[in-house]
């Protein structure tokens, strides 16, 4: 595209990431649902326009998952590329809830994912607005209420979490940056040789 | 690779001035849907859903087949839909586009994960013979908001759908053809229905339910909600696309509420009026 970049999401899900090992096959439609899902999330929020006609790639490799692997690729991603100093419009904080009953449920494993109706909700903490809901089991509509205004004010806690994290390593990267070799400004080619030309008097 | 021609500037800013103004392209209102036309065809289980010019065929054919070994109690149900590129130029075999991974698994959300059809009810024997009903979807017609079409037909079809009755006496099974005995109904736990609204990049515009093809192509992003007559939400989908308030989609969930029951009205009385001209009941 000649005035923004492209952002490809390619995921990838280790056999090994579940109780039981399942290799699955590349064409799988959940997997590249994943993919195009977080990238959908991404394309608004990535200021693509500073990058014409380039690719932006986020490759998303699932090492273990336990529940919440939409929710942990998002906020991975998220990272990712905050990390690697791309322009972004906003954090983007994702979080699943679920409703048992009535009591209401953040941060689901498989487990729970597995039985009760939950849904997964990415917000944009400064403006407070969901980019992303995503939930696939069947829940009432007054309980949905309940349960999504929960999961966008725990986006903004997870929002703490993000920035907290990332100025500890920018402080890391800065102070490492500082304690480097010193770098003297390089003088002109002439002074050099006449320090040279000093060095051998002695 | 041919690219569809993106829609030009005059047409992108004269439905996006239309839409400031609440008015739509082809006259309806913001939150109104186009009616569905529900055309059945000789065989049960087949059906022909027209909203508007996107017209979606779903049929629904089974067969007997041994279950896996690690659910032996229920029956199998796949979808298979593909888009092929009688829909629209957009579309090219064999290569799925975004679009229609997000249509093959919205509709495997709707309606196999929804648990729309009962799958015990479709166990003949345990362990040996279940039910294995296929759903297939062809997409006759793109004007825009395929999905909404595309459950809506896969969904009247099971609906529609009369199964051979099967007798079970001790290990022999018979089954009997539909002039002997009338054909049995799907047990259906719910009925699904699935509504599009598209959001346009102007956060002022309001969402507009059910887009046609150019509203869908300039949207800034879809909101996509299943749910039944009964106020059950069975899938809500918003990947991406422009930013909303939680409160927006509260409310767009209202919404549909009020059109789900409208549906399934307008479902319940053409599959009574089919029913009442055919004559499947033996006397």
């Amino acid at each position: 595209m000649h005035d923004r970049a492209l952002i490809n999401v390619e995921v990838n899900i280790v056999p090994f990431s579940t109780g039981e090992r399942r290799k699955r096959s590349r064409g799988d439609k959940r997997i590249l649902e994943l993919g195009s899902t977080i990238k959908s999330t991404f394309e608004p929020v990535v200021q693509t326009s500073l990058y014409p006609r380039s690719e932006i790639d986020i490759f998303v490799h699932v090492l273990q998952q336990d529940g919440g692997l939409l929710q942990a690729s998002i906020n991975a991603s998220t990272l990712a590329l905050i990390s690697a100093g791309i322009p972004l419009h906003d954090f983007v904080c994702a979080v699943t809830g679920g409703v048992h009953s009535t009591a209401p449920m953040l941060d689901l494993t498989t487990l729970e994912e597995n039985d009760i109706p939950h849904v997964t909700v990415a917000v944009m903490p400064k403006t407070k607005k969901v980019t992303l809901v995503t939930m696939e089991t069947r829940l009432h509509v007054d309980r949905f209420g309940d349960i999504f205004k929960l999961a966008c004010e725990a986006g903004q806690v997870i929002h703490k979490e993000m920035k907290r994290a990332v100025s500890e390593r920018t402080q890391k990267l800065v102070t490492a940056m500082e304690m480097g070799p010193r770098v003297v400004p390089s003088a002109d080619v002439g002074d050099r040789d006449a320090m040279i030309d000093d060095l051998n008097d002695y | 690779m041919p690219r569809p021609p993106s829609p030009s500037i005059p047409e992108k800013e004269f439905l996006f001035n239309a839409l400031k103004q609440s008015l739509r392209l082809d006259g309806r209102q913001a939150l109104e849907m186009r009616t569905p036309t529900l055309t059945f065809g000789p065989d049960l289980g087949w059906v022909e859903c027209s909203l508007g010019k996107t017209r979606v065929i779903a049929q629904v054919d089974g067969k007997m087949v041994k279950p896996p070994p690690e659910r032996p109690l229920e029956g199998l149900i796949t979808i298979h839909s593909e888009i092929s590129p009688m829909a629209s130029t957009e579309y090219e075999p064999g290569r799925p586009s975004d679009e229609e991974v997000t249509m093959t698994r919205m509709l495997d959300k709707v309606i196999r994960r929804s648990d729309a059809v009962d799958k015990e009810s479709l166990c003949i024997q345990a362990g040996q013979r279940v039910w294995h009903l296929r759903l297939t979807i062809h997409c006759l017609a793109d004007a825009g908001n395929l999905l909404d079409c595309a459950c809506l037909a896969g969904i009247v079809a099971f609906k529609h759908f009369r199964r051979p009755e099967v007798e079970v006496v001790g290990d022999e099974v018979t089954i009997h053809h539909p002039s002997e005995r009338a054909p049995v109904p799907l047990s259906m736990h719910h009925t699904p229905f699935c509504l599009t609204f598209a959001y346009f990049p102007d956060t002022s515009t309001p969402p507009v339910l059910d887009p046609t093809h150019l509203e869908q192509r300039l949207s800034a992003g879809l909101l996509s909600v299943a749910l039944n007559a009964q106020r059950e939400l069975c899938v809500v989908q918003k990947a991406g696309g422009v930013p909303l308030d939680p409160d927006e989609i509260l409310r767009v969930v209202d919404v549909a509420v009020i059109k789900a029951k409208e549906l399934d009205k307008i479902v319940e009385e053409r599959l009574k009026e089919d029913f009442a001209g055919r004559n499947i009941e033996v006397q």
